[in-house]
């Protein structure tokens, strides 16, 4: 681990930190080396892995059904695994959009996606995304037309939602890779939708 | 506090510094969602972090208040007494200074 150099007091909390994690050790409750196993498996999850869920159900309609039926066996048939609770994903359509929260805490689709952005954990997302959608999604620039229903899914310590975006137009042809790419961690939360990257007109896209 | 006002959302992202990532990992282990250490659920987590009063939980961090809590719980489950952590605490502030640096960003809410 590389040390920056400073050398600081704990905080109030490091120490507790500190503290704890060492009377956990010396009780043989856990290792150092689990925790930092942890670490590492947490690093290394990151919104790629939902994105490439769904781009897989873009092209293939019959994955797409077993992902809308269980989302975490969908997750474990591309190797991602959701141990010890339920992933729903629910999918945005030309008559409804998803969008995630957990207004209690902050339940995240964090085997998928990564930790979770401060703002999804903080108390204007939680406290307003579930009474005006449209306008905290209008705050992330995503305007959802008033002809469209938003539907907004609170997750718990059991569940957890991901949104399974829609497929953009002028995508066809377009490889699973590809399609990937378009799918950011805030399309998979839902304050955002997969658009296709500006190209100037004189330009053809490859 | 889901329905209730507040203000614009923030779009900030969480810096994680590395203290924040072992009170993480220690969570995800002692709740057994990776490991065999499992000695707590995450109810357990969500009732003691929801046993700070309001003004306290908006003003300390969110890994301040998991930290809180986790060591709040394994009190009550009896896996550590108050007595180790006083003895622990005061032990670990003797050794001192850490090589930890403190985040330049803002603390998170």
């Amino acid at each position: 681990m590389k040390q920056a150099g400073r050398y600081e007091p704990y905080s109030y909390f490091q120490l507790m930190e500190v503290s704890l994690r060492e009377l956990l050790v010396e009780k043989g409750v856990v290792t150092d080396d689990a925790i930092a196993g942890a670490m590492a498996a947490m690093r290394a999850r990151g919104p790629e892995r939902g994105a490439a869920m769904v781009a897989h159900a873009w092209l293939d309609p019959a994955y797409k059904a077993r992902m809308l039926a269980d989302g975490s066996r969908a997750a474990e048939e591309l190797g991602f695994e959701v141990p010890g609770l339920r992933l729903i994903v629910v999918e945005n359509t030309s008559q409804a959009h998803n969008v995630i929260v957990c207004t209690l805490c902050s339940c995240y689709p964090r085997m998928l996606l990564g930790l979770p952005p401060e703002w999804y954990k903080s108390r204007p997302y939680r406290s307003r995304v579930v009474r005006e959608p449209r306008k905290v999604l209008a705050e992330f620039g995503t305007k959802i037309s008033p002809k469209l229903k938003i539907r907004v899914h609170d997750s718990n310590a059991d569940m957890r939602y991901m949104v399974l975006p829609l497929r953009p137009e002028g995508t066809e042809g377009w490889s699973e890779a590809r399609l990937a790419t378009l799918v950011t961690r805030d399309c998979l939360i839902g304050v955002a939708v997969p658009t296709l990257p500006k190209i100037s007109k004189t330009r053809k896209s490859k | 506090m889901g329905g209730l006002p507040a203000g614009k959302v923030r779009r900030s992202e969480h810096a994680y510094d590395d203290w924040e990532l072992r009170v993480d990992a220690m969570m995800m282990l002692l709740v057994g969602v990776v490991g065999d250490a499992k000695r707590m659920t995450v109810d357990e987590l969500r009732k003691n972090v929801e046993a700070l009063t309001p003004e306290d939980y908006d003003k300390i961090g969110y890994y301040d208040r998991w930290v809180i809590s986790l060591t709040q719980t394994m009190i009550q489950r009896g896996v550590i007494t108050t007595d180790e952590l006083a003895k622990k605490l005061v032990a670990v502030q003797k050794r001192g200074q850490t090589s930890i640096s403190r985040p330049k960003r803002a603390r998170s809410r």
